[in-house]
Order: structure tokens, then sequence, then C-alpha cells
């Protein structure tokens, strides 16, 4: 498993889980786990996703999303899990 | 699983409070690149870096990307030359001849800096030694990417008198040599006492003979995460200040040891140390005088500033070590003035001065770094205050070290102006009293007592 961790943040408006998870599923990336709030009127969102068996490479899909946020109207980041994995976890 | 309020504190410290890893340095050993002959000393050692290292610069910036956090610098480090060119040269200028080689591979691999044109004189020189020593400032205004160091003390030798004599000389020399560039040769020259042998954190660096062929070794920083950290605990008591430093330089530690992993993977070298450093830039919240403010301070430099930094120190060493699994380097916070926008605030404002940086450089991690002196202070002036710092780092077995810039042309309240990481310094007063009689005896200062262990 390569477990990615994508965060979206921005302007609430309609369809913007939409728009990503429709990238996602396009591109073979499975989504394990997603939450998301609205705070102050600003859309936040956290998805887990595995790209083990995703159809492009990581610089490609990071790329490609933060295309899309540009698209959608929010920030779109994709980092690898283990970041938050070694900060927070012993 | 993580959950959303982890990953924002992490993108928070990223994005707003400066979190980066600060240099990915590969140590390469230049010991099998030894020869009699200058030219084929050259072309062994261009080819050595110049393998080794080329995909340095592409897979920090890949790592950087897929976790999503800067790698500012990719950098190496080499065995220190006066050993490498001990046979082959003869002269300064073929010292030089090897300081260019070096800056060409260093560009051709696209590093910033390449650390190791050094002599390791603790107890005394070799011929070689003081080629290399007396070489540094045709070096340092030759190249543009090579740092020079000399290690000239140590708690187990004492200290070499006569390189502190020779390094002084060497500081001016070399602020001459760059004086178009308001002597910029200077900031790229470290004088040491306990220099390390894996310290990843440039101008210092250099790969010591106790290593292996090749390492990586990784420095991380963070002072504006540490400073919001602290606002949070604003009027507690020591144990809760302490508890979130140390907690804080755990989290930013984990990062260094998780990056030094991957690059050591990925560049199949072995993994060496992580240098878990507060190193601050001009950038604003990137600053460790702003920490020890935000520790109660008006201003660094009022009493009360040695323990603030103590505290500040032992606290990020404390968290940082349980967070690697091997911690070296300097490891620590530290103070430079140029690099640091609160503490250039606090020499503007008359509350820090070179002697209360003295003081602050016992329990810091490094030393005096990164001061703008007036270019007419006499080079015997410049030795006195290496070996005051020198003898600090013996006496307390810490490393300690001087890089001080006696800005030719300039004087006491001019600004000089280094650019990007170097930022920028006001020149700050000298003692100026006559210590000539006491740098110009020969000879070296004997080991301490408490060096006497076996």
């Amino acid at each position: 498993m390569k477990k990615c961790v994508i965060t979206v943040v921005g302007k609430d408006k309609v369809g913007i889980i939409a728009g990503v998870c429709n990238y996602l599923a396009d591109n073979g990336i499975n989504v394990l786990d997603i939450s998301q709030t609205i705070r102050d009127g600003f859309f936040n969102m956290m998805a887990i996703v595995d790209m083990e068996n995703g159809a492009k490479k990581f610089d490609e899909v990071s790329r490609d999303l933060e295309v899309l946020g540009g698209e959608i109207g929010v920030t779109i980041h994709c980092q690898r899990e283990e970041i938050f994995e070694k900060m927070h976890r012993l | 699983m993580i959950n959303f309020k982890e990953v924002n504190e992490t993108n928070q410290m990223i994005e707003n409070e400066n979190l980066d890893v600060r240099t990915i340095t590969l140590g390469i050993s230049l010991l099998d690149c030894m020869s009699g002959d200058l030219e084929v000393l050259k072309k062994n050692i261009y080819e050595k870096i110049t393998t080794l290292a080329k995909d340095l610069v592409k897979t920090g910036d890949e790592i950087g990307a897929e976790f999503g956090i800067p790698i500012v610098n990719k950098r190496i480090s080499i065995t220190p030359i006066g050993l490498v060119g001990s046979g082959a040269c003869k002269s300064t200028d073929d010292y030089v001849e090897l300081a260019k080689t070096l800056d060409k591979a260093a560009a051709t691999v696209g590093v910033n800096f390449i650390g190791g044109f050094s002599a390791l004189v603790s107890k005394a020189m070799t011929r070689a030694d003081e080629l290399l020593i007396r070489a540094i400032p045709g070096a340092l205004a030759a190249t543009e990417r090579v740092c020079a160091s000399v290690n000239v003390g140590s708690t187990r030798t004492g200290i070499n008198m006569d390189a502190v004599r020779l390094s002084g000389e060497i500081v001016k020399a070399t602020a001459e040599a760059t004086k178009e560039r308001d002597s910029l040769g200077c900031a790229k020259l470290v004088i040491f006492c306990n220099a390390p042998d894996d310290n990843p954190f440039m101008a210092g660096a250099f790969l010591g003979v106790t290593e292996g062929d090749a390492v990586i070794n990784v420095g991380v920083s963070g002072p504006g995460v540490v400073k919001r950290a602290i606002e949070g605990v604003r009027g507690e008591g020591f144990e809760k200040l302490c508890e979130t430093i140390k907690k804080t330089a755990f989290k930013v530690t984990r990062v260094g040891q998780l990056v030094a992993k991957e690059a050591s993977k990925r560049l199949k070298v072995p993994f060496g140390i992580v240098d878990l450093s507060l190193a601050p830039t001009p950038a604003i919240g990137d600053s460790v005088a702003e920490i020890l403010e935000e520790i109660g301070l008006e201003k660094v430099g009022a009493p009360g500033t040695t323990a603030a930094l103590a505290l500040l120190n032992d606290q990020v060493k404390k968290g940082g070590v349980m967070a690697s699994s091997y911690v070296g380097g300097l490891s620590g916070a530290f103070i430079p003035v140029s690099e640091d926008q609160g503490m250039i605030d606090a020499v503007n404002a008359g509350a820090l001065t070179l002697e209360k940086l003295e003081a602050m450089t016992c329990v810091c991690s490094v030393g005096l770094d990164m001061i703008a002196i007036p270019g007419k202070t006499k080079e015997t002036t410049i030795s006195g205050i290496i070996a005051d710092e020198m003898a600090i780092g013996m006496i307390n077995q810490k490393t300690t070290a001087v890089r001080l810039i006696p800005v030719i042309g300039k004087d006491v309240g001019e600004i000089v102006e280094f650019g990007g990481l170097l930022g920028y310094a006001p020149v700050m007063p000298v003692n100026e009293f006559d210590c000539s009689r006491f740098v110009n005896r020969q000879g070296r200062i004997p080991a301490p007592i408490h060096s006497f262990k076996n």
C-alpha cells in the first residue's frame, strides 16, 4: 500500500468533493478515509488514499491535482502519509 | 489512522512557521583519490564527486515534493583537503587549484556549497596543513561554492596557538581578498574547537577521517515552529515551557529522520546522523532570537539571555535525541547575527554586544557566528577573539567556532549586505585593547586537566 494524504482548502462551492474524487477514480486511486468540514465558510477536506494501483506516478498526480485545484478555485496538496505518521506517532 | 488535526498541524508548521529540512549533506571521502601528482589528484576528486553526487539534488527535490516539505539545501562535505592534498600540493597555488576543482565539481552536480577545504591542526600543523591554511584567502576569492574551516583546538589536545595566530591573519587576508564583495569570503571560513566529523551545516562541514566512504547527514531546522508552540504557554511555569520545546523538537527531528532515511535509501548511501539544530534564516518568523524573546526577554542580550538560551538548547537536544536513531553534528540552537532578524534588531537597539554573544556561546550549539566587525580590526585582536572562543570550547568539552567578518572599508554602525541565507549585519564594535603580546607567544595551550580520563 502506498498511502498519501490529499488536503483541499478553499472557499466552499458545489462539486469540490466530486471534482477531486472523480479525478481519483479515473486514475485508479482508492480512497481509504475521507473527512470534510466547513469552517468560517472555508471548505477543508482531507482524504487518505492508496496510490499503489494508480495509473500515474506520484509527481504527475500531484501536478494534476494542483491544476485541478486551480480550476475549481481551491488549493490541493498531495503528500506521502509517512510525514504525518512519523511526526505524530511513536 | 492520521487525523485532520495532525495533518493540519504539520502543514501549518510547513506553510506558516518555516519548518524545513535545512540540508541534506552528502559526505564523500576523498582519501582514495590521493596521489603525488596534482593533475591526477584533481581528476580523481572531480570524478568521485560528480559520480557519487550526480543524483543528490534531483533526489532531494523529489523527496521534498513527495512529503510536501522544503529541502532547502543539498550540499557536499569532503575529507579535509589539508590531508587529501598533502602528497600533491607543494605550494599555496596548488591548493587553490584544488579549490577550483572542488568548485567546478560542486557546480556540475548543482550543490550550492561544498565544505572541507579544511585542516585539522588542534595540536600542531604539518607543512601541508600550513600551506592549505595559507591558501584559504586565495581559494575563497577564486571560488563561489567552496567553504573552508580550520580546527585549532580540542579538549583532548589543548589549543594550537600558532594556528590561532595564523587564523587571525587568514581571516583578515580573506576579508582583504574579497573586499569587493563586502569581505564575503569570511562568511565561508570557520575556525573551530572540537569540530565534529559529521556536521552537515555550512560553512563548517567536512567529512572526518573517522567516517566511511560516503554518508548522508541531514540538518533540520524550525525556530518558527518552536516560537509558535511556546506562544501557547505564555506566562506558564518552566516545566510547561520546557515540555513544549521538547515535544516540538521531537516532531521537527522526526521529519529530519524520515528524510534522511529516504535519501539514504534512494541514493544507496548509508545514513549517518540527523543534526537537530535550530538554524535561523533572515526570513520573518525564522528566528532563534524571537524564541528567546518569547521566553521572556525584551531583547536578546538582556540579563537572562544566557539562561534562556541554555534552557532552549538543552530542551531541543532532549526532545530531538529520542526522535532519531543517530544524532550528531552540532545539534542545538545556532546564534548567528546576520542570519537572524531578531539578532540584528537586538544589535541595532544596543541590547546585544560581542561580549554578550561570547557568553551565549558557552551554552549554544556552536559559537560566534556571522558577526561583522570593523575592517580595521587588527589580526592579533581577531586571534585573541578566536583564542577566547576556543578556550570556552576546550574547557566545556563542546564545539565552539568563530565566523567573523572584518568588513574592509566599513566601520561600526554601517550595514553590510551578504544576500540570500547569509543575510545582512550591522558592523559591531570590538574591544580595541591590545592582546598581541599574548597571541604572539609560540606553541600551544596544554589540554585541560579534565581531558585525562584514561
